[in-house]
């Protein structure tokens, strides 16, 4: 076992900062020293730091190929998916800070309530309205039409809640709807097959609403499927806009079923 | 916190300001030129109703545009609750009214 | 017990960073809150210079005197500079949520800052 001091200064070591709390527990940050590796990513600290060091940190992962989001947490005060982040990105001076994602509460240690994420999502009214049964024929809906396309360009949000993270107007606004929700919303406003935008559209329309954006980018920045929200919620200030100098917005556009 | 109705009202009132914003600029940069006096400002404002048009409608947009947006910001970064901030905007806007508009007023009408 | 996490200190340390490793959006919205709270902040003492006409001609006539001096041009120019960070930022704004203009919100960042530089310099150059 190394001394303290040499551990200061060995190269091979990382000096890994991880927020701990939550469970009725105050606050800490916590010093761990983690062997570095050659392909190492932040999701592999964090497994060693609770295989080798301490078993008593708790985290979230699952596929921990880059696909299902749960890794998420703030790494050196950035929101990422830790299993698709090289530490050789982050790693600053072998010293490394990691902590839950932010917005959120805490439920112990680098794991995040979810529920007001998800809460928001069925507040903003982002779920199908279905307008037809199996009994009716199939409705034909072609990919090249300009609402799919842009229904398309929003629509692989896997729920990570990264961009409702990064989102300094939902650290500010804790009401506010998010960027995760708003953009869900956009793609159903643009499905031809959606029976009630009228719902949708009081939902994200009122003072929680799609407005609140400040167009700040973050979201886009950080999302890691690449998808860009702040441009759905142009898309659904367009319709306030639109409504305003009675011009054709979304809501009028599909034909009712 | 902002409302459909917020949201235009801010941005309406933008809108109008654009030609003005566009004015002022242009008059700020020529009237600069070997510094400002009294008579020069006056000559221009005084007795003009066009000038009364421009900086009239001005005055009211830019009232209803800083009051909208410095609730905005005691929302955000004061944490102040919305109807508080709702209060602040409107009292901010009166107060530029009143004050604009006596501003106004004087480079209008005041005799020199 | 779910605990909630502090905001404070990471939406700083954020903002800084986002700073340094490029976000210009970012860099793009706080230049424009801030340059619209600092003219809302000086409008009103604009207004009472301009009321000075009535109540006090000779006091309105020393403060255009002073208006000679290097560090008010100066304090004239940053003024005017911030009405046309202001102005073309939020143009820029406008233009993005009114039309479909998804793409290069980047590079109208850089030229709403550009024009505004521009006019701050025409403002300058007339004024030393």
């Amino acid at each position: 076992m190394s001394t303290p001091e040499e551990k200061q200064t060995d190269p091979d070591m990382l000096e890994v900062s991880i927020h701990r709390g939550g469970g009725g527990k105050p606050s800490t940050i916590q010093l761990y020293h983690v062997p570095r590796q050659d392909n190492q990513t932040v999701l592999d600290i964090v497994s060693h730091i609770q295989h080798y060091i301490d078993p008593t940190l708790s985290y979230r992962f699952a596929c921990r190929v880059g696909m299902c989001g749960s890794c998420a947490m703030m790494v050196n005060n950035e929101p990422r998916w830790t299993c698709r982040t090289h530490i050789d990105r982050v790693v600053e001076n072998n010293k490394i800070e990691i902590a839950p994602l932010r917005n959120l509460p805490v439920v112990k240690d680098l794991v995040p309530d979810l529920d007001p994420f998800f809460d928001k999502w069925t507040k903003a009214e982002a779920r199908h309205h279905p307008s037809a049964t199996r009994h009716q024929p199939m409705h034909l809906q072609s990919p090249d039409t300009p609402e799919r396309k842009r229904a398309d360009a929003n629509i692989e949000c896997i729920n990570c809640a990264v961009c409702y993270a990064a989102c300094d107007t939902v650290t500010k606004q804790p009401d506010y709807l998010g960027p995760a929700a708003l953009q869900r919303a956009w793609t159903l406003l643009n499905d031809a097959k959606d029976a009630d935008k009228q719902a949708i559209w009081k939902a994200v329309s009122g003072s929680d609403g799609c407005h609140n954006c400040h167009s700040i980018g973050s979201c886009a920045h950080y999302c890691p499927n690449e998808l860009n929200p702040m441009v759905a919620i142009a898309g659904l200030k367009q319709q306030t806009i639109r409504q305003a100098f009675c011009l054709t917005s979304l809501l009028e556009k599909f034909e009712t079923k | 916190m902002i409302d459909k109705r917020i949201y235009i009202w801010q941005r309406l009132s933008a809108l109008v300001m654009i030609p003005l914003v566009i004015g002022h600029l242009a008059v700020m940069i020529y009237a600069i030129k070997g510094g400002l006096s009294v008579a020069e400002i006056l000559g221009r404002t005084q007795d003009s109703i066009v000038w009364l048009l421009f900086y009239g409608s001005f005055v009211l947009a830019v009232s209803v545009h800083a009051a909208l947006g410095l609730g905005v910001i005691s929302a955000e970064w004061l944490s102040l609750k919305p109807r508080m901030a709702a209060y602040l905007s409107l009292a901010i806007g009166l107060v530029l009214l009143a004050m604009g508009s006596h501003a106004i007023w004087a480079v209008t009408f005041a005799t020199p | 017990m779910i605990q909630e996490y502090s905001t404070k200190q990471t939406t700083q340390q954020q903002h800084t960073h986002a700073l340094k490793r490029g976000q210009p959006l970012k860099f793009a919205f706080i230049l424009h809150r801030l340059s619209g709270l600092l003219l809302a902040l000086f409008l009103p003492a604009h207004f009472w210079v301009l009321s000075l006409v009535i109540f006090d001609k000779y006091r309105l006539t020393l403060f255009l005197e002073v208006t000679q001096l290097p560090i008010v041009k100066l304090a004239e120019t940053i003024l005017v500079s911030l009405l046309a960070v202001h102005f073309f930022g939020g143009l820029r704004l406008m233009a993005f949520e009114s039309f479909s203009w998804p793409s290069h919100q980047k590079t109208t960042a850089a030229a709403a800052l550009s024009m505004a530089i521009f006019i701050a310099m025409l403002f300058f150059l007339r004024t030393i």
